[in-house]
């Protein structure tokens, strides 16, 4: 391969962690399909943040809108990472629950919750946990209309806080290797527990506690794909139109398996003591395996899907 | 946060794009909306940044940007989270470029 077919190959790879909300959105919809709602000409900028004297942005940190997936009609949110750290905010957060509620009404094949967040925004303090519960709220009232909701985590800074507890009461989740899943994040467990407890500065302990492929093994989320546009997107497709079932029974199957699985790794001090436990050959090889190497090394040893069990 | 406002006559115009948006509020960076809109010929310049006592600075950049562009009746607004100038300069010229792709 010479040097201008590496470029061309470079170029045409479209990096999910390296993209903006916005071509993110625009990346899971077919070409061109993608309408943004509210779009930064609404200039629906938090009322909190010009209070405190701080930057604000035409969109709240968040786009919203429809397009369209293998043809279907698909509602689409996507959190910008970059501008603060994605927090949920007052504004944010209203434009993702209205997101959700017309999914309600309008029953599209899916909604895609593109995650990149921290969780609340401190600065807007409880108009932000209102926002978590609204956001809440309305995930379980598109599930019950039967919306698929689909979460994609791929961004830098992971799904974390209120929005980490949102995401796995969603119908399915799809992440990239680099993303990462979790409540407290790993400055706020060690500032809370200790560095013995966690060590935040030790990158391989944070992948392997929080990461896609720690996620996937466990059987909290459904698909882990490579981190570029298009595969986040097929990975998305395979969801629509197919609701997850929401009643009783499934609730109380997902409290078995969540007992079960604090009965079978609860003495586990570390991840890679789950993954032998898990039956897998050479579990400290994990973190450094490719996608497709690690699909085979694990295929035989993850434990149910959560689709399965769900 | 500092408000800063511009205004640029005689510039050359253009009826390409409705409205284009680059960049995002981040540290060290800034968003700029691009909006076609009657103005009277003029292209309007609002800022809000977090940096104060940068007019002279936000004025040079944008006036030798404007300059060299069909920005005649278009609207730019600007959120800055402390933007260099060489950054702010590359924003603009993406969105411009956006503008002219008709891109929303």
């Amino acid at each position: 391969m010479n040097a201008n077919d590496l470029f061309a190959a470079d170029a045409l790879r479209h990096s999910y962690l390296e993209s903006t909300a916005r071509a993110r959105a625009h990346g899971m919809c077919d070409d061109n399909s993608f309408t943004e709602w509210l779009d930064p000409r609404a200039r629906l900028t938090s009322p909190h943040l010009e209070a405190l004297d701080v930057p604000v942005s035409f969109d709240d940190g968040i786009v919203i809108g429809e397009g369209r997936l293998k043809g279907e009609q698909i509602f689409v949110a996507a959190q910008e990472g970059r501008f603060m750290g994605g927090a949920v905010g007052e504004i944010h957060g209203a434009k993702l629950t209205g997101l959700l509620r017309r999914a309600v009404q309008e029953k599209p094949a899916a909604v895609l919750l593109l995650l990149e967040t921290g969780g609340v925004r401190l600065h807007e303090a409880n108009a932000g946990l209102v926002a978590i519960s609204e956001i809440q709220r309305a995930v379980f009232d598109a599930r019950h209309a039967k919306v698929p909701v689909v979460v994609l985590i791929g961004g830098g800074n992971g799904c974390y806080g209120g929005m980490g507890i949102v995401a796995p009461c969603c119908d399915a989740i799809v992440m990239s290797e680099l993303a990462r899943l979790s409540v407290s994040g790993p400055e706020v467990i060690e500032t809370a527990r200790g560095v013995e407890e966690f060590d935040a500065k030790d990158r391989a302990l944070v992948w392997r506690t929080m990461g896609g492929k720690h996620r996937y093994l466990l059987g909290e989320i459904d698909r882990l794909v490579d981190d570029d546009l298009p595969s986040f997107k097929e990975a998305a497709a395979t969801f629509l139109r197919r609701p997850v079932a929401f009643d009783l029974d499934a609730v109380v199957a997902e409290h078995a398996r969540l007992a079960e699985r604090i009965e079978r790794f609860g003495a586990c001090e570390d991840a890679v003591d789950i993954w032998a436990a898990l039956g897998i050959a050479e579990p400290e090889q994990i973190p450094s395996l490719d996608l497709e190497q690690f699909q085979e090394a694990v295929a035989r040893s993850r434990t149910g899907s959560v689709h399965e069990t769900r | 946060m500092e408000q800063l406002r511009f205004a640029y006559d005689g510039l050359k115009s253009s009826n390409v794009g409705a409205y284009a948006i680059a960049g995002v509020v981040a540290s060290g960076d800034l968003e700029i909306l691009v909006e076609r809109e009657e103005l009277g010929g003029r292209c309007e310049v609002d800022i809000r940044t977090s940096v104060q006592g940068f007019e002279k600075t936000w004025s040079a950049v944008t006036q030798s940007f404007v300059s060299t562009r069909a920005l005649a009746n278009t609207r730019i607004t600007i959120n800055d989270s402390g933007a260099t100038p060489a950054v702010v300069n590359l924003r603009l010229a993406q969105a411009a470029q956006k503008l002219d792709e008709g891109d929303a």
